[in-house]
């Protein structure tokens, strides 16, 4: 039998968990190809603010969804111009596409600070809802986002691993050149890679404001592309071991909500650390062996198609 | 002047031009005025005291900025500015809470021994598991930055608490013998001079030293400097850990020196600004200099931006991002 404490942490864990879920199967995918970005949380953001405005002007959640997408992409294709194309650094790109993020989810959401929108909504099938413990949660009742996450992250486990165009962009992330030398275009890989990595980023940023806050505050996403990068790591570029990380560290979030809400001695900062110490411990548990699967070119610039 | 003289300056000028112009087109598309916002930024810092705002805005951001390219001599690469500067601050609060009511002159120097040690053994952490080739320095100081606001925050929210203080926790006023002098009956104060000696301290260690030298050496090849004989693990701890003690500093001078007490929100952004002036100056000291108060004019033009137009204190970012686009579109190379 389950406690009310666990399963207000499993509910929570799955609402929270979606759009870390998102943003950390977009960032797989870019740097699956090759490329960091460390900007993620600035393309969170951007995703958060359009989605709320277009909902906001449009009422239409639906609407704000598709413009979210659309500018995760369009701000992924921003960044691989720079760091493709003009074959910029990588973390220096990242961090102002992080200030851009900053910037203009601020100048968007500013006019619908306050806002009353409709959110993405919610449903929940009847035979479980029968279930005696679930009816008195929030478990299950869920926008299509949450319904989908489950099957996106095996869509891009499938497409990485089992297509023909998912084996290139792991051969460009490996080695660009390898990649060149065997036909491969590694430019249109990467920026196909950004481009759907930037699209479920922007779903992550619209999760937050438009199912799970139903508002727009600025830094609202509150390090939550950074978690996701560390989530990247934690889950060995692998998009199944993902979810689990996305669960987890989605679960640590919602045990500090439910532990607070019980008036509990624990403080909320030290259960705040725990996905980044936890990161950090799988890390070092991993150092040194050859296990880590990080893509070999990861953060390099490829210079050899010139 | 001689042409070679003139070349960077017309260049830089382009740049920021070309980036000016950009946010006033994006400015102007959110129904604003640009060419007003320019004129009111302008007012606001002509006057002395705005000028002196300026040097209190590019102080933080001179340390933070030697914390990045200090190990990037080695290749190291540190974008953990913001947590150092956070434990910086925090054990520099530890010190004044903590220390027996001293006289200022034994004071100000234990705090500001405290705030370098607290960013330094904060970066030593990522630079022992760099050293032993455990963990990648440029995800643990990343993942680090998170943590240390978290520390701050739950001393200040538990142990640390101010009593009497609603408005949002923060800790106990430092006393007096623990805030750094200001001058001018301005808000500059001393951090300022200390951000200037870490500049040419880091000047004087990588430009003429043989421990700069063999900085390099590393940098270049690590492998081949260790055959050399130079103790690599020892250099690479050392660099991370003085660079973290840099950002320490940061975070000392704006608790003791701005707020006069520890805070949440005491740095927006420091740490990832400072990496990108590190990087915009090529790591060169007078570039640092000059790139730290280009980027004090910006975010001081957020404050106009925020009271004259309107407009959320983060557009300015834009600017920020516009400025860095266009450096970065224009240098190709992955230099590190």
């Amino acid at each position: 039998m389950m406690t009310p404490l666990a399963l207000g942490v499993l509910a929570g864990a799955v609402l929270s968990g979606t759009s870390l879920l998102y943003a950390t199967l977009g960032e797989t995918l870019v740097e699956r190809s090759g490329i960091v970005n460390l900007g993620l949380e600035g393309v969170l953001l951007m995703g958060a603010s359009v989605g709320f405005t277009v909902t906001a002007v449009t009422g239409n959640p639906w609407i704000g969804l598709a413009a979210a997408a659309l500018t995760g992409g369009l701000a992924n294709a921003l960044f691989g111009w720079l760091v493709v194309l003009r074959k910029a650094n990588q973390l220096a790109s990242g961090l102002a596409m992080m200030f851009f993020g900053f910037g203009l989810s601020a100048l968007v959401g500013a006019p619908h600070v306050g806002a009353v929108i409709v959110g993405l909504p919610k449903w929940r099938p009847a035979w479980l809802a029968a279930l005696p413990w679930v009816s008195a949660s929030t478990l299950f009742n869920y926008d299509l986002l949450t319904w989908l996450a489950l099957p996106v992250a095996l869509l891009v486990w499938w497409v990485l691993f089992k297509t023909r165009w998912g084996l290139g962009v792991r051969a460009v992330g490996e080695s660009p050149g390898a990649a060149y030398a065997s036909g491969r275009n590694p430019a249109v890989l990467q920026f196909q890679a950004l481009g759907f990595g930037g699209v479920l980023a922007g779903l992550a940023g619209a999760h937050l404001s438009l199912s799970l806050t139903l508002t727009w505050a600025e830094y609202m996403t509150a390090g939550r592309g950074f978690i996701a990068i560390a989530l990247v790591i934690f889950s060995k570029w692998n998009p199944l071991r993902a979810v689990a990380g996305a669960l987890l560290f989605g679960g640590a979030e919602a045990l500090q909500l439910q532990l607070q809400a019980r008036g509990s001695l624990i403080s909320p900062f030290i259960l705040d650390m725990m996905p980044y110490v936890l990161t950090l411990l799988v890390l070092l548990a991993w150092g040194g062996s050859r296990r880590l699967a990080a893509p070999a070119g990861l953060g390099r610039t490829f210079f050899g198609s010139e | 002047m001689s042409e070679t003289a003139l070349r960077p300056i017309l260049r830089h000028t382009l740049v920021a031009g070309a980036a000016l112009a950009l946010f006033s087109a994006i400015l102007l598309v959110a129904g604003k005025n640009p060419l007003q916002a320019a004129a009111d930024s302008f007012r606001s810092m002509a006057s002395v005291y705005g000028f002196s705002e300026l040097l209190v805005r590019m102080t933080p951001l001179i340390l933070t900025a030697v914390a990045v390219a200090l190990p990037s001599r080695l290749g190291l690469i540190n974008v953990g500015g913001e947590g150092q500067l956070y434990m910086g601050a925090w054990m520099a609060t530890a010190g004044a809470l903590w220390f027996p009511p001293l006289p200022r002159w034994a004071m100000l120097p234990l705090v500001a021994a405290m705030g370098f040690l607290g960013g330094a053994l904060w970066a030593a952490i990522p630079g022992i598991l760099r050293a032993a080739k455990l963990v990648n320095e440029t995800i643990a100081t990343l993942l680090l930055n998170y943590v240390a606001p978290l520390i701050v925050s739950y001393s200040i929210f538990g142990p640390w608490k101010a009593l009497g203080s609603s408005a949002y926790p923060e800790s106990p006023a430092y006393p007096d013998a623990a805030l750094l002098p200001t001058f001018f009956e301005t808000r500059v104060h001393g951090g300022l001079i200390l951000a200037l000696v870490a500049l040419l301290a880091y000047w004087l260690l990588v430009d003429k030293t043989r421990w700069g030298l063999q900085m390099r050496a590393i940098g270049g090849n690590a492998e081949a400097a260790q055959r050399l004989g130079i103790p690599v693990a020892v250099f690479l701890v050392a660099a991370l850990a003085l660079g973290g003690g840099m950002a320490g500093l940061a975070g000392m001078g704006e608790a003791m020196g701005v707020h006069g007490r520890l805070r949440q929100g005491l740095s927006p952004g420091f740490g990832f600004t400072g990496f990108l002036i590190a990087w915009l100056a090529g790591g060169r000291p007078l570039g640092i200099l000059f790139m730290a108060f280009l980027f004090a004019i910006i975010t001081a033009a957020g404050d106009t931006l925020q009271i004259t137009q309107g407009l959320p204190f983060s557009v300015v970012n834009i600017l920020l991002a516009m400025i860095l686009f266009i450096v970065l579109a224009r240098r190709p190379g992955a230099s590190r």
